[in-house]
């Protein structure tokens, strides 16, 4: 399916930074041990990463694995692929103790780019997103504002937020807020 | 008179005229310029009246601490009451109001209670307005709440016009407070290598420095402040950040920042006021401190101000107060006021000095200014009402005796300093009293901990109890060096600048001036300014038995005003220690709370108003729900359709044609909202066995079944219909409002109890849109749709299926809410449109109808079904709602039992569930109570049951009820009187709550 009925359509606004809805993105929660081989092994096969370490994310082109606790992690792959490539890891570890669900439709993704965003997102969750802190290859599973989210740095420029899809319009409408070209900190930069 | 000198003036712009109005008067200032510079500019030195006794009052300081000058500021959305006016920077079209004034700031009526004050003396209120008891409601509390109060609250129909943000900061060392010692310890703690946040409340660095004088590393304050900021802005690892207070100090280094953007530019774009969330590992408070008044009569009269202020006015604003002005003081730093006051080439007609002594070094040069010096003297009073007029000269030691009256207009008085430690005591800092500085410092031993049980709040400068220059620079330089060692940063020079400034000789404390003043004197003598609270109310407090500080504070109202006594509080306890004959350590302080000055509701709220004030959910249906005139209805975030009224049609007609539509033909509920969790693991079935009160882990692979669950406290917590969907895998669905929470009691009772069993849970809730297709002809429209079987032997009532209908993936539930043929089909979520609009279209042909959330409602009461939220209140268990068919005795226990054991659960005199029909078929109210003989000990009257759930019933075409009734489910046929709003009452008769289809016929089909 290429025209995924997005939750807004694929809304965007432009400020501080560029905030774009993005297309179905395919996501598979697997909850289990991330520490257990097995599990290591089938999501290697099926995915093919290996699973990032804590609020850590490992991405291969358009697969990838998020950290999300100890015992959860968000499987990233094409949104067409998703619901098989859930049965197919799911029948990897049968007889293992994991749970896979395909969660692609449970959520809206948005994508920050401009050098601002570090800034957009520390208005609105409490996350140290100084450079030196928070970089390209971590995520953080936390909150904005009001609602549950979690993120993370494709590039210095470019960051990925997921939410749930019944609140990604006031996801929208938080981060256009506080994207507002008046409202620069310029904490992180000078 | 005040007035604008024509020199000096370091903070303000005098090519930038700036015009404001205040109390509709058009007046000029210059950029720069704060409220009260200006309007002392102007001559304005009355700008407000007190709160108790309406007396006419000035400003007497110069900054946060400020308790006179209090102003109503801007007009209609804009418009906020309780503004210092030494804190409100000025901009073109400032409007400013005087508070507490009627019906004009000169001529207030209520100046009478001035006349009344010795009536109005500690404690009148408790003591005056007791008896007799109905007065309170009628004739005192009209009268106080007229009386009383500062500012006006904002109009009822405005709209803050203005947004705000938050911001989540980290730093190493995070320093409050700009002045010298600030910028010193940011200095050293940056250099070292610690990432340092500086936050300034003005909008200028540099704090006292620049007025007192001195040299720091031979540079005049102003030079080096200059430098020292520029060395902090070059640094990467350093921030400053201006007009932002350190509002509050919480456990583990979090400190809230006030940071007001737009204030002195309200037309500016973007945020008012940003809330910065600070983390950081240690925590300089680099404060300053607050010059004390001194006691004695008419300490209030307006053009009395704090030596420092005058000092500050003249210094920054290029304002003097008065032509003459008196200094009264006990200590050295107030003669830097007569100073330069004279060398402005005003006068200073005497200094008061109580010391028998008298100063230092700045009494000489006061001296060879030609200056008049008395030592051992006393300010007996001040006369004088809008306006200063003269002071009395007296002696210290003695009991007020005049012996000299000096013409003047201003005094500047000082009582010696107090360090700000309310930072450092917001999160338990102890503070030790310094008695040769007369004040309370910062006790190193008894910093605040944090979560290791080390300290995390260090005091720099004057805020540590070090008021000379020098002092004050190795002291922050300390500071600095101490909070970058604890997080590991140690590289580089540590040494601080050096500072010169005259030597002072010590002070000597004075709680009273004089010191023996007789009572007349003492009841002028002000100690809370916005309360007005005297000297004599604090002994009279004393006298009548109140030793505690806080107890005082709360009899008195000392403290308790928009200042929070940042003047009153040392004088006021030091004066109740006297009273008491106690040490004034042993006294102690009244607890210091954030925030350290107010700060806006707005910045609180942050970004969180309009369209974002909270998260709305929406489903995938919601454009459909919208563009088709649905009247909501919030369920927990959700907004879900109450009915769909067409064109002309009230909400009443739509709910009761979506009933009928779905009873004879076919209906359609967006059911999206539903929880859906997935329990999977070899301990599943055990675990869900546990969570509800029927068992689970007998429920067969493709069947569903209906479950309750519990609190531990036996109350019905949440409902709804269990599937298996293979040997280790469950779906469980929850109430609407519930998902979220079942779901996160699921967790905490894996993570917490039983967290070796092998259950793991996802909230999918989101992943699927779900319909309910409903009515007599739900299985010819799936049929229509094509694909798979569901014909009642394909997919009987309480199976499900995986399949396809017209191309759909979908995951059919046989189960029914409504009493009818009922499928729930469950699509991705991004399919959830395209499905529903498919449903829409296909079932044009039976009159495919919509229905909301009160169709649903009437249709579940028709069929006796409860409803969480409706017939459970968190006092309900199951067995009241006579579902013990749900509660299995064969489990050795669930989430519950135990609780649903003990006496008060099985005492038969529990209200029960029933159905109530009216006798005349109206409807009984909501939550009315089923009528009992007698009355209680309140004289109330007694009850025997309540209604939980009442509708008109379209199908049956009368009112029906559920509801708990004593013995209720043994009274059948009975008929019983229910409240029906007043005096009157309905009748309702015990029938079966089951009003619709008893036998389930029409769902079984």
């Amino acid at each position: 399916m290429s025209d995924v009925a997005l939750a807004l359509g694929g809304a965007s606004f432009d400020g501080l930074v560029n905030i774009e809805e993005l297309a179905g993105q395919g996501m598979v929660t697997l909850r289990g041990d991330l520490s257990d081989t097995t599990i290591i092994s089938a999501v290697k096969d099926v995915f093919g990463v290996t699973l990032p370490g804590t609020r850590e994310t490992a991405f291969d082109g358009a697969q990838g694995a998020l950290w999300m606790s100890p015992d959860e992690a968000l499987l990233l792959c094409p949104y067409e692929e998703a619901l098989q490539r859930a049965d197919e890891l799911s029948a990897k570890l049968h007889g293992s103790h994991a749970l896979v669900v395909n969660v692609s439709d449970a959520r809206a993704v948005f994508r920050l780019k401009g050098v601002m965003l570090r800034e957009v997102i520390a208005k609105l969750a409490p996350v140290d997103m100084s450079p030196d802190a928070f970089t390209p290859g971590m995520v953080r599973r936390t909150r904005m504002a009001q609602v549950a989210a979690a993120f993370w740095m494709d590039d210095a420029n470019t960051a990925r937020i997921v939410c749930f899809r019944s609140v990604a319009a006031y996801m929208f409408g938080i981060l256009s807020v506080s994207a507002d070209d008046a409202s620069a900190v310029n904490h992180f930069t000078r | 008179m005040s007035t604008r000198v024509h020199f000096q003036g370091r903070l303000i712009n005098r090519d930038r005229p700036v015009s404001f109005k205040f109390n509709g008067t058009l007046l000029n200032g210059y950029q720069g310029d704060t409220l009260a510079s200006a309007l002392l500019a102007n001559d304005q030195m009355l700008m407000g009246r007190s709160f108790k006794y309406h007396r006419p009052r000035g400003v007497v300081a110069s900054g946060s601490e400020e308790p006179n000058a209090i102003v109503g500021l801007g007009t209609g959305n804009r418009f906020e009451p309780n503004q210092r006016a030494t804190t409100t920077e000025i901009f073109h079209g400032l409007t400013a109001t005087s508070q507490n004034h009627w019906p004009s700031l000169n001529y207030d009526v209520g100046i009478v209670n001035n006349l009344l004050s010795r009536f109005l003396s500690a404690g009148f209120y408790y003591k005056m307005f007791i008896h007799p008891r109905p007065f309170w409601k009628h004739i005192y509390e009209p009268f106080i709440r007229h009386s009383a109060g500062l500012g006006k609250a904002p109009g009822a129909e405005s709209r803050d016009a203005d947004r705000y943000e938050h911001f989540y900061a980290f730093c190493d060392v995070l320093v409050i407070g700009g002045g010298v010692a600030g910028l010193q310890s940011a200095l050293t703690a940056a250099r070292a290598g610690a990432k340092v946040l500086l936050l300034e409340q003005t909008a200028h660095l540099g704090g006292r420095a620049p007025v007192d004088g001195g040299t720091i590393d031979g540079m005049d304050p102003d030079a080096w402040v200059a430098k020292a900021r520029a060395e902090l802005h070059a640094l990467p690892n350093a921030q400053i950040r201006t007009r932002t207070m350190g509002a509050g100090v919480y456990d583990h280094g979090y400190v809230l920042g006030y940071e007001r953007l737009t204030d002195h530019a309200p037309e500016a774009a973007g945020p008012r006021h940003r809330l910065w969330r600070i983390r950081a590992a240690q925590i300089i408070t680099a404060t300053g401190a607050i010059e004390r008044p001194l006691s004695f009569a008419g300490n209030d009269i307006p053009g009395v101000m704090l030596a420092s202020a005058v000092r500050d006015y003249l210094v920054n604003f290029g304002v003097s107060p008065g032509d003459r002005t008196v200094v009264v003081t006990n200590n050295d730093d107030a003669y830097r006021t007569a100073i330069a006051l004279v060398q402005a080439g005003l006068k200073v007609p005497a200094i008061l000095d109580a010391r028998p002594e008298g100063g230092g070094a700045l009494m000489d040069e006061a001296k060879s200014l030609g200056i008049r010096v008395e030592t051992g003297a006393a300010a007996v009073k001040v006369k004088g009402s809008k306006c200063v007029h003269s002071i009395c000269r007296g002696v210290q030691a003695g009991e007020g005796e005049v012996l000299e009256e000096i013409f003047c207009d201003a005094v500047a008085m000082s009582g010696g300093w107090s360090p700000v430690v309310h930072l450092w005591s917001h999160c338990g800092g102890k503070l030790i009293w310094d008695a040769s500085q007369a004040t309370f410092r910062p006790d190193h031993d008894r910093a605040p901990t944090s979560h290791d049980g080390n300290p995390f709040v260090i005091a720099s400068g004057a805020a540590d109890g070090a008021f000379h220059l020098n002092d004050v620079l190795q002291n922050a330089a300390n500071a600095g060096k101490t909070a970058a060692a604890r997080v590991g940063a140690e590289k580089g020079d540590a040494a601080a600048s050096s500072g010169e400034a005259q030597g002072e000789a010590p002070l000597v404390p004075v709680w009273m001036m004089p010191q023996g003043a007789k009572k007349q004197l003492r009841m002028k003598a002000w100690l809370d300014y916005q309360n007005d609270v005297k000297v004599s109310d604090v002994q009279l407090a004393a006298q009548e038995g109140f030793e505690s500080v806080e107890h005082t504070k709360r009899y008195t109202t000392l403290g308790m005003a928009t200042d929070q006594g940042k003047l009153s509080n040392i004088n006021g306890l030091a004066t109740l220690a006297n009273a008491l004959g106690a040490d004034i350590p042993q006294v102690g302080t009244t607890t210091f709370r954030p925030p350290y000055t107010p700060i806006s509701m707005g910045a609180i709220a942050g970004e969180a108003r309009g369209d974002i004030f909270q998260p709305i959910r929406k489903t995938p249906m919601q454009g459909w729900h919208e563009a088709n005139g649905a009247h909501w209805e919030p369920v927990g975030h959700w907004r879900r359709p109450y009915a769909f009224p067409k064109a002309g049609e009230s909400v009443h007609d739509a709910v009761k044609r979506e009933v009928l539509a779905t009873r004879n033909s076919l209906g359609l509920l967006d059911a999206s909202t539903l929880g859906k969790i997935i329990v999977k693991g070899p301990d599943a079935g055990r675990f869900l066995d546990m969570l509800y009160t029927n068992m689970m882990s007998t429920l067969k692979v493709g069947k569903c079944r209906y479950g309750l669950m519990c609190s531990e406290n036996g109350f019905l917590s949440d409902d709804g219909v269990v599937a298996r969907i293979d040997e280790d895998t469950f779906l469980c669905h929850t109430t609407t409002g519930g998902a979220d929470r079942i779901h996160a009691h699921m967790e905490e009772w894996l993570q917490t109890e039983w967290w070796d069993w092998k259950v793991w849970t996802v909230n999918a809730t989101e992943q699927f849109a779900q319909v309910a297709v409903v009515g007599p002809n739900a299985r010819k429209l799936l049929e229509k749709l094509g694909g798979m079987d569901v014909s009642k032997e394909a997919l009987a009532f309480m199976d499900w299926k995986d399949g396809e209908l017209a191309g759909f993936p979908v995951r059919v539930y046989r189960i029914s809410f409504s009493g009818e043929l009922s499928y729930e089909i469950a699509v991705p979520a991004n399919l959830g449109r395209a499905f529903w609009d498919k449903l829409i279209e296909a079932g044009q042909e039976w009159n495919i109808t919509p229905y909301g959330t009160e169709a649903l409602h009437i249709m579940r009461a028709e069929k006796g079904f409860i409803m969480i939220g409706d017939e459970t209140d968190g006092t309900v268990i199951p067995q009241d709602l006579g579902l013990d068919w749900a509660i299995s005795k064969k489990k050795d226990d669930y989430i519950g039992k135990r609780a649903q054991a003990r006496s008060h659960m099985t005492d038969p005199k529990r209200w029960k569930l029933v159905g109530l029909e009216t006798l005349d078929g109206s409807v009984l109210r909501d939550g009315a109570y089923a009528l009992a003989e007698g009355t209680n000990e309140n004289g109330q009257r007694n009850t025997q049951g309540r209604v939980t759930s009442t509708y008109r019933s379209p199908t049956l075409n009368k009112g029906i009820a559920m509801g708990l009734v004593l013995n209720g489910p043994d009274r059948m046929g009975e008929v019983i009187e229910f409240t029906a709003g007043g005096d009157d009452i309905a009748k309702a008769k015990i029938v079966n709550a089951v009003f619709f289809d008893p036998e389930g016929e029409k769902q079984n089909v």
